[in-house]
């Protein structure tokens, strides 16, 4: 007999080694998140996938599924303090969507959207950082980053490089690339790279591909996250 | 024609996008006419605002006659909406934040290419710039909030038609959009 | 600089776990960590350049540009506070003509704040080079500027000025009676090492730095892993403000600290330990070491303890100023070369800490009672104390009070007892716990030091009626904010909001909403948070909300909204510039009529 544990009454079978988020996604149970992504080491610093397992708020993506576990995802209390969560990534970064390239296909967005998020609540911070345009096929956008290190992980674990990292402390996190002269050009990133692709937001962005598909007809302009998100998971479980 | 709902709108650091994608509101337009009424507004050409029930904001806040409309609009709308991009974040306008005032000034008015008889302009009767373009819920209290670049038709139909109707307004999945 | 850099990592045997050791070395000769020597040491000790990067940009005591020859950094802690900080800070900055945050003009000095440098009963306080300087007042003020200016070595400046003292108080348990060299480890071998986990057991200790986890259930748990090869680490990154007892533990009790780690070290089977000491405590690396070496010379240390077979021996590793360190996860990343940021958990360090294997991390109290209950048994220390909270306490106390210094109390001690010892009167409060700790009220005094009531580390922080409340959640909000190491979002982001939120209410900015949203914030930080950090940073908030509701209210305009920012400050800029000084160049902070 299985091992199962409840997601919102709903009981979910998990393998041992399995984190909660596993389970979900493998029972079609969708559970927000922007940095977590099925090929690569969890992070757990996004907070978006915070759930309630018996009581106790926990990142579904590094929290390993335990028989008897409860877990709340759904509540309205979890919906608006992570829709919380989502303005605070817009507050601490510049998210100018009308002017972003990646809009529609931006996951931040979407999540956002998913979780009906109407205005950034608190005071935007305006922080004065820069762009890196060296590259001849990749385009750096520092304004929209938010941390998730899903470039540094993808460099690292999936194109045996290590192109990205975060460097600094608090409010002042960034991303560094590794090269002598700190541009992106003088790294051996290519663009056909996974991590010149992984990016949720626009922060990487391939350069003269941007409008290749209109605003209006781009993937969340239709299509939820949770759906767009189980369906992805799906297909790569099938490759 | 007294129970009519009033409405006021302006543009404050926008484009006016926002009035545009109202009017695209068509024959439905017609059908709005019966229930509001509108009161300042580039519309109407009103001036100033008197007593209204719903007032809709474009634009941030870049200078200090933006300052002076949205406190009138505060003060005389029962309801403020922040419509559009840039009245909820500074929008495109927002963009010049990181660029300092004085690089900004000394760009248009006294170093810039092609600039003759370089002065800042300082009649009384213009406005001075804010040293950042804001939102507009960070200099009054805001109570609605209608995002896009601009937001449809369809948003402007289905929050007003919902407020008129007495419902919370609440906008579906594809009438969300930043873009 | 090649070659020295080249000899260094060589003395490190380019390990890229001694990359804080290797920096702090860097940034000691030159000021600053050039960007040569990064490409260098990335490619002597085989890491990425963005990991040295990375930790340079983390920690506090590292910089990408050039710092003074005499970097000076004075302690920003509450209680330097509340005796003149700010005053003194000016008057520095005056006399030696360099603005804080700065560099002077001929490289010779710079100046900034650095979070508490635990000399709380002895500040003002500062550091130069790295060192410590105690009771800063204006004439020693004077003569540090004067020996800036002739550029005299740090090295030849007068001793007093570096001064350090233990003000030892009042002595319990374990301050009483230090355990001899060695005793613990020899009735630890007569009594049998699985026997002596019953005794520290049987003593009901908890660790000290606040958590109060099982001490011996933690040695348990690691000596029950079946990878073999184990470690043990004692956390002396003793950050939260106004605590400073490990400082003094280990100044004059370091022997029974190493001792508790190496009776802990055969229990558990660990061969390598560590001694993770903040960088603020640079000044006790070399007496530390000597311990270590009479402690080798005495067979207490090395491949055969005692003569028991067992093999064991100790590291000391520097932090650089990182408050986030003392997190257990945190701690083992940098004692592993990388930045602060807390791991995920599970797994725990217990079944893998340090490069990934079993290790104990505890703090200097804990080591140093598990050596005082391995030699006299478990009874002992669980005659005293509460039921939940065996044992005693050794506190830091500091702020307004007669004798500021060390006082070891058995749990279960009232605060109005500690109060009345220390000669504090006409006391408002009292911080119990640092800034991630409570605030009590004067209502409170009858509470209890014990887990089950007040919880702490070690800090306890006095106000008398003369302070300001606000000025000290004020101060505890912005040390949470500059330390939050910002990997996760609601600490990263919320710190800095509950810094805004909190300035725009003291400052008078805030209206009726503007309490509601301050709590909103709160709650998402302390729910939301990856570590203890952010769990407990919004606290100083939390904790005087709940008591002195009146407080924030009375800052609030009866308005229902202003905004967050100075509107007419904001229009500065353009008024100069166009030189406008007619009443429509003016905007009020709020519009007339307000509703």
């Amino acid at each position: 007999m299985s091992k199962t544990i409840t997601i919102d009454g709903k009981t979910i079978p998990f393998e041992d080694g399995q984190t909660i988020m596993e389970a979900a996604t493998a029972a079609d149970v969708y559970i927000p998140h922007l940095c977590h992504h099925p090929e690569f080491t969890p992070h757990g610093s996004c907070k978006l996938c915070t759930v309630k397992v018996n009581g106790r708020n926990c990142s579904a993506c590094t929290f390993p599924a335990a028989e008897g576990q409860d877990v709340l995802n759904n509540t309205q209390e979890l919906i608006d303090d992570r829709r919380k969560i989502t303005q605070m990534l817009f507050v601490e970064g510049n998210h100018f969507c009308p002017s972003c390239e990646k809009t529609g296909n931006c996951q931040l967005q979407a999540v956002a959207y998913h979780l009906n998020m109407l205005d950034d609540h608190f005071p935007l911070f305006y922080p004065n950082r820069e762009m890196d345009a060296s590259h001849p096929d990749v385009l750096i956008d520092h304004n929209r980053c938010i941390f998730c290190a899903l470039c540094v992980r993808a460099s690292q674990q999936h194109d045996g490089k290590n192109v990205f990292a975060i460097s600094g402390r608090g409010i002042n996190k960034h991303l560094i690339f590794n090269a002598e002269s700190g541009q992106l050009k003088d790294t051996d990133l290519d663009k056909n790279d996974k991590a010149a692709h992984i990016c949720p937001t626009g922060a990487i962005l391939i350069k003269r591909t941007g409008y290749q598909v209109p605003i209006g007809q781009r993937i969340y302009d239709h299509h939820e996250i949770d759906e767009v998100s189980l369906a992805t998971t799906e297909h790569q479980h099938g490759e | 024609m007294a129970n009519k709902i009033r409405v006021a709108t302006t543009s404050l650091a926008g484009c006016f996008g926002c009035h545009m994608s109202f009017l695209d509101l068509d024959e439905r337009l017609v059908q709005l006419a019966e229930l509001v009424e509108f009161d300042r507004s580039p519309i109407t050409d009103i001036e100033h605002c008197t007593d209204c029930d719903i007032g809709l904001i474009e634009g941030g806040v870049c200078n200090s006659e933006n300052v002076h409309t949205l406190r009138e609009f505060r003060k005389n709308c029962k309801i403020l909406v922040a419509v559009g991009a840039c009245a909820i974040n500074g929008g495109l306008p927002a963009m010049r934040n990181f660029i300092p005032l004085e690089e900004c000034l000394s760009e248009a008015y006294l170093d810039g290419i092609g600039v003759e008889n370089p002065q800042i302009p300082s009649d009384v009767e213009l406005p001075l710039l804010l040293d950042k373009v804001r939102p507009i819920h960070e200099v009054v209290k805001i109570d609605y909030y209608l995002p896009g670049c601009p937001p449809s038709a369809d948003v402007f139909w289905k929050f007003l038609t919902d407020l008129l109707a007495g419902r919370e307004p609440e906008l579906d999945y594809e009438l969300v959009h930043y873009d | 600089m090649q070659v020295f850099i080249e000899n260094l990592a060589a003395d490190h045997q380019y390990q890229p776990t001694r990359l804080l050791l290797i920096l702090r070395a860097i940034q000691a000769r030159y000021h600053y960590i050039p960007e040569p020597a990064i490409q260098q040491l990335a490619g002597l000790l085989n890491i990425p350049s963005t990991q040295i990067i990375g930790v340079v940009e983390f920690y506090s005591f590292f910089h990408l540009q050039p710092r003074g020859q005499y970097e000076l950094l004075i302690s920003d802690s509450i209680t330097d506070a509340m005796l003149g900080k700010h005053n003194l800070m000016g008057y520095l900055s005056e006399k030696l003509q360099v603005s804080v945050g700065a560099v002077r003009s001929d490289g010779l000095v710079s100046l900034d704040n650095t979070s508490c440098t635990g000399l709380c009963d002895q500040g003002p306080a500062g550091l130069v080079n790295g060192y410590p300087l105690t009771r800063l007042d204006r004439p020693r003020i004077d003569l540090i500027a004067d020996l800036i200016n002739q550029q005299k070595p740090v090295e030849a400046w007068p001793s007093e000025l570096f001064e350090v003292e233990d003000n030892l108080v009042k002595s319990g348990l374990l301050l009483e009676q230090p355990i001899q060299q060695g005793a613990a480890l020899k009735a630890t071998f007569k009594r049998g090492l699985k026997e002596t986990l019953v005794e520290i057991n049987q003593s009901g200790l908890r660790g000290r730095g606040g958590a109060g986890f099982k001490t011996a259930m933690k040695w348990q748990f690691c000596s029950e892993e079946q990878e073999t090869v184990r470690y043990v680490v004692c956390n002396a990154d003793e950050g939260e403000p106004g605590t400073f007892k490990d400082r003094v533990l280990l100044n004059s009790y370091a022997d029974q600290v190493f001792e508790g780690m190496t009776v802990c070290a055969a229990i558990i089977g660990a061969s390598q330990g560590f001694l993770y000491l903040r960088g603020e405590y640079l000044f006790l690396y070399d007496k530390l070491q000597t311990v270590l070496e009479q402690r080798r010379a005495a067979g207490l240390l090395g491949n055969n303890i005692l003569g028991q077979g067992v093999g064991f021996d100790i590291e000391i590793c520097l932090g650089a100023g990182a408050y986030i360190c003392g997190e257990e996860s945190a701690l083992i990343e940098s004692l592993e070369g990388k930045m602060g940021v807390p791991r995920n958990r599970p797994p725990y360090p217990v079944t893998q800490g340090y490069l990934g294997k079993p290790t104990v991390v505890s703090n200097v109290e804990s080591f140093m009672a598990a050596a005082a209950i391995a030699e006299q048994g478990g009874n002992w220390f669980a005659a005293i104390g509460t039921e939940k909270s065996k044992g005693t306490k050794i506190l830091s106390l500091c702020g307004d009070c007669a004798k500021p210094g060390i006082y070891e109390y058995p749990f279960g001690t009232t605060i109005q007892t500690i109060l009345d010892e220390c000669g504090a009167d006409d006391v408002l409060g009292v911080q119990v716990g640092g800034p991630s700790g409570t605030f009590i009220s004067n209502q409170e005094f009858h509470r209890k030091l014990a887990f089950e009531d007040l919880a702490t580390g070690g800090s306890f922080i006095i106000f008398n009626s003369s302070r300001n409340i606000l000025d000290i959640v004020n101060n505890f909000t912005h040390f949470f904010a500059h330390e939050s190491c910002g990997f996760c979002t609601p600490c990263r982001v919320g710190t800095s909001l509950l810094k805004k939120q909190l300035d725009k209410i003291i400052e008078g900015h805030g209206s009726a909403g503007d309490v509601v949203s301050l709590e909103e914030i709160c709650q998402l930080v302390k729910s939301y948070s990856h570590c203890g950090l952010g769990q407990t940073a919004a606290n100083p908030i939390l904790t005087t909300l709940e008591r002195y509701p009146e407080l924030y209210a009375n800052r609030l305009k009866k308005i229902s909204y202003e905004p967050g920012f100075d509107l007419d400050a904001a229009l500065e800029t353009a008024r100069r510039m166009a030189n406008r000084h007619d009443a429509a160049a003016h905007l009020a902070q709020v519009g007339e009529d307000h509703e």
